[in-house]
């Protein structure tokens, strides 16, 4: 393994390759900031240039740079506007946003890039010590405990159903679960509640949800409200990138945690770096202090911190079954697959000792993209988080044209902008009535996974007995109601003894 | 998962461009292109099989000079219905563009999810092949046809078939074709549908599913990295890529199958653009850089232009729907 590292690392810091990292990276993380470009479409536009290189480890380090890098660059709109292009930055705009309209912007994007540079970094790491081991855990989840694994994700909505709007957040959950029935399942071969329109044969897409949960209702709401927005974002503020002493001790362990956490999640197949988003933020406010808890979405650091560490280590851990069993756990690992096949490199357990000079360089070049990002990112905050000082009559129409950009570009097609509109109408009325968004999106992602892995789980057993009958999914179920149930019994029990 | 699907159809204008730059580069080195460019039209996400098969085809054609150079766009949603109404709807427009497709064409516009069929496109051609396998994890016990089948009817719920596609779906069908052909109840084998073929594989491996229905080129990577079994192939004769997996019909299993896939046109397109298009694709067939696509792939030759075409696909959809009609599908 050693002498694989070293061969890997000269090949890593070959100026070609080195060139290509930064290439990656560059390309990833500008283009990652557009929403709607997600890294999937960012990958799938660079393979011909990949595959124009030739060479292997040149083009799948180019390729990975481009993929992290729009990992990376993706937190961007979720901080700035409210707009996640990607369904693992969804997370990230729980804090992200609230922190920028408090004036923070600066510090926000700060501490998701140092975020991001650590869970890529920790990734990258484990995926080098520990890469053919997790080849085996990669495998240890059946459909029963990735239900399991959904429900504990759920339970992220708890962070939303604080002073007395659980009824509501609950609401919300389930609306966003229904949305997601919309479409063809994979588990029927029938269109379900399409009323006969074709563009909804497939579902809704994300990227238009998101757009009319999130980003639109924001500018709408800006243009309605003109009293609260007009002293929120101003002064030097904003540009400052400093980060206290006591909030960077506050995230320290939250990144460790959630690297770790993060990349052991993308690790797994049919998880990835949503869930693991998801999870980390989830599982971060639960074991906070109460105090620390109720600043979870109105702009914690810890809050930003957990999602932004735990989607790029989880991108990076979906590496594992990529490179060691030749299998994509995602959409972008699907298209790197089939890039990795078109230049002749067959991934899978006979990679590392065939190709030792391309498995290794691919991960050593990980942990300059990561140092690179950070160097290429930090100077470039206080330029990027201007934006939010232009005037409102400016920056209103920028998001809006931004917002209807992401969700077309997403499907090429017209008749998403008029559920993005419809659907951003309906959602700024529930702002205005004041139920939380997020767990509505929440439960429209989540929604199709749950409902494809209960249900594989119920033919597989002929009923339900799955659910006791394997201890890891029991012992997921019984976290997830924890999760649930523990945050309401500490506030009762602080209530009774105050008085 | 909608929403990966809906963000796998993306490529802009910038993939059009990046694409045509570094593509186009070596094909006009011996200049006698027949066409000048083709876009392709692939109905469903980047990394698929449709979009292989655009993507090496386009590579062939423009690697081997007979066509300028070529563009891709994916564009998902309706499980393909939606390129498809596109090129209809745009026909005036689309004179440039080929869509690749494949027997899915066939199956779902027998149950009316697509409202069109392959007769409302011009055929160009039929040009390659899959054939379908069963594919077993490495550290099963079964590893032919008649251990799987002996373990099915010792435990029929316990030994459950997976495939990348819904029920009624390709790899559902296949695997009911080789049950029923096998002698078994075909609506008795338990079907478990996962949203990906890698997902499905992760399966597999994972002991989930007992054993796998799948496309042969998906399975021969890992067949030959020695993760997988294949234990019978839809095949007349044993494939090249894969000799040592047995067909079906060795193993006393009459059932024979092909994924074809192929190029179709928008409704209404010019005579002369369409020889063209034939001309090329019938050219390539003879050309080293379309030998080298398709021995990396694992794909098989079946060439048939236009009328060809239109005799093979009616008599796929008479056999597909015969048995989807037993199966209680349609």
């Amino acid at each position: 393994m050693l002498e694989g590292i070293l061969i890997g690392l000269t090949t890593a810091l070959s100026i070609k390759n080195l060139m290509m990292v930064v290439g990656g990276c560059l390309v990833g993380t500008f283009i990652g900031m557009l929403p709607g470009l997600g890294p999937m479409s960012i990958i799938a536009i660079m393979i011909p240039v990949a595959i124009g290189i030739g060479d292997p480890s040149a083009a799948l380090i180019l390729l990975a740079g481009v993929y992290y890098g729009a990992i990376f660059g993706g937190s961007t709109s979720s901080i700035l506007i409210n707009a996640p292009g990607v369904a693992s930055t969804v997370a990230t705009s729980f804090d992200g946003y609230p922190l920028a309209r408090q004036g923070k912007a600066g510090k926000a994007l700060t501490v998701a890039a140092i975020s991001s540079f650590f869970g890529g970094t920790v990734g990258a790491i484990l995926l080098m010590i520990f890469a053919p081991a997790l080849a085996s855990v990669a495998l240890l989840f059946h459909s029963a405990e990735y239900f399991a694994l959904m429900v504990v994700g759920l339970s992220a909505i708890a962070a939303f159903a604080g002073s007395g709007q659980i009824g509501k957040a609950f609401l919300m959950t389930v609306l966003g679960l229904i949305m997601a029935t919309v479409g063809e399942g994979a588990l029927f071969n029938l269109p379900r509640f399409t009323m006969g329109v074709m563009d909804l044969q497939s579902g809704f897409s994300f990227i238009t949800l998101a757009m009319a949960m999130f980003a639109l209702p924001e500018a709408l709401y800006l243009v309605l409200d003109p009293k609260r927005s007009n002293n929120e974002t101003h002064g030097d503020q904003i540009k400052d990138l400093r980060i206290t002493k006591d909030e960077a001790k506050a995230i320290t362990p939250v990144i460790g945690r959630q690297s770790i956490q993060g990349f052991l999640i993308g690790v797994l197949p049919g998880a990835g770096a949503t869930i693991a988003s998801f999870l980390g933020y989830a599982v971060e406010r639960n074991i906070a202090s109460p105090e620390e808890q109720k600043k979870f979405g109105k702009g914690s650091v810890k809050g930003l911190a957990a999602p932004e560490s735990a989607n790029n280590a989880a991108c990076t851990g979906s590496f594992v079954p990529l490179l060691t069993l030749g299998i994509p756990g995602s959409g972008t690992t699907a298209i790197l697959l089939g890039a990795l096949i078109a230049l002749n490199v067959s991934p899978g357990p006979r990679l590392m000792v065939d190709q030792p000079d391309i498995f290794w360089a691919v991960i050593i070049s990980m942990y300059i993209g990561n140092v690179i990002l950070l160097i290429l990112n930090l100077p470039l905050i206080p330029y990027i988080a201007k934006v939010l000082a232009i005037p409102r009559n400016y920056l209103i129409p920028f998001i809006l044209f931004f917002t209807m950009m992401g969700a077309y570009i997403g499907q090429n097609n017209a008749t998403e902008l008029l559920i993005l509109v419809g659907m951003g109408v309906c959602a700024t009325i529930l702002r205005f009535a004041n139920f939380p968004l997020p767990p509505l999106l929440i439960g429209f992602i989540l929604g199709s996974m749950l409902e494809d892995n209960f249900s594989r789980s119920m033919q597989l057993y002929d009923g339900a007995q799955f659910i006791w009958e394997r201890p890891m999914t029991l012992g997921l179920l019984i976290l997830a109601a924890l999760l649930m149930v523990l945050p309401s019994l500490r506030a009762r029990r602080k209530q009774r003894s105050k008085p | 998962m909608k929403f990966t699907s809906s963000r796998r159809n993306v490529l802009l204008a910038a993939a059009v461009t990046a694409a045509s730059i570094t593509l186009a580069a070596p094909a006009h080195a011996d200049g006698h292109a027949t066409v000048e460019s083709i876009h392709f039209l692939i109905p469903g996400g980047a990394g698929g099989g449709w979009d292989g098969t655009a993507r090496g085809t386009g590579e062939a054609l423009t690697n081997a000079g007979l066509v300028g150079s070529a563009s891709y766009e994916n564009m998902s949603g309706g499980g393909g219905g939606k390129a498809i109404g596109y090129l209809i709807e745009n026909a005036e427009s689309q004179h440039g563009t080929l869509m690749v497709n494949s027997t899915p064409i066939v199956i779902r516009s027998l149950t009316g999810v697509f409202p069109h069929n392959f007769r409302d496109l011009t055929l160009v051609a039929g040009t390659i092949g899959d054939y379908a396998a069963i594919v077993v994890g490495k550290d099963s016990p079964v590893n032919n046809m008649a251990d799987l089948l002996a373990a099915y009817k010792a435990d029929p719920s316990g030994t459950a078939m997976g495939g990348g596609s819904v029920p009624g779906g390709m790899d559902h069908l296949v695997a009911a074709m080789v049950m029923k052909a096998a002698g078994e109840d075909p609506t008795a084998v338990k079907y478990i549908p996962y949203d990906a073929g890698g997902k499905a594989m992760a399966a597999l491996l994972s002991g989930e599913i007992a054993a796998l229905s799948t496309g042969f080129s998906e399975a021969v990577e890992l067949a030959a990295a020695g993760e997988v079994k294949i234990v019978g192939v839809t095949a007349p004769e044993r494939v090249d890529a894969a000799p040592d997996a047995m067909t079906m019909k060795e193993q006393g299993i009459d059932t024979e199958f092909v994924n074809w896939r192929g190029f179709f046109a928008a409704p209404g397109l010019p005579e002369d653009k369409l020889t063209a298009y034939q001309d090329a694709i019938a050219m390539m067939y003879e050309t080293e850089e379309w030998e080298t696509v398709r021995a990396r792939n694992g794909w098989v030759n079946i060439h048939n232009p236009g009328d060809e075409f239109a005799a093979f696909l009616e008599n796929q959809e008479t056999v597909i729907g015969d048995l989807m009609k037993q199966l209680g599908f349609l």
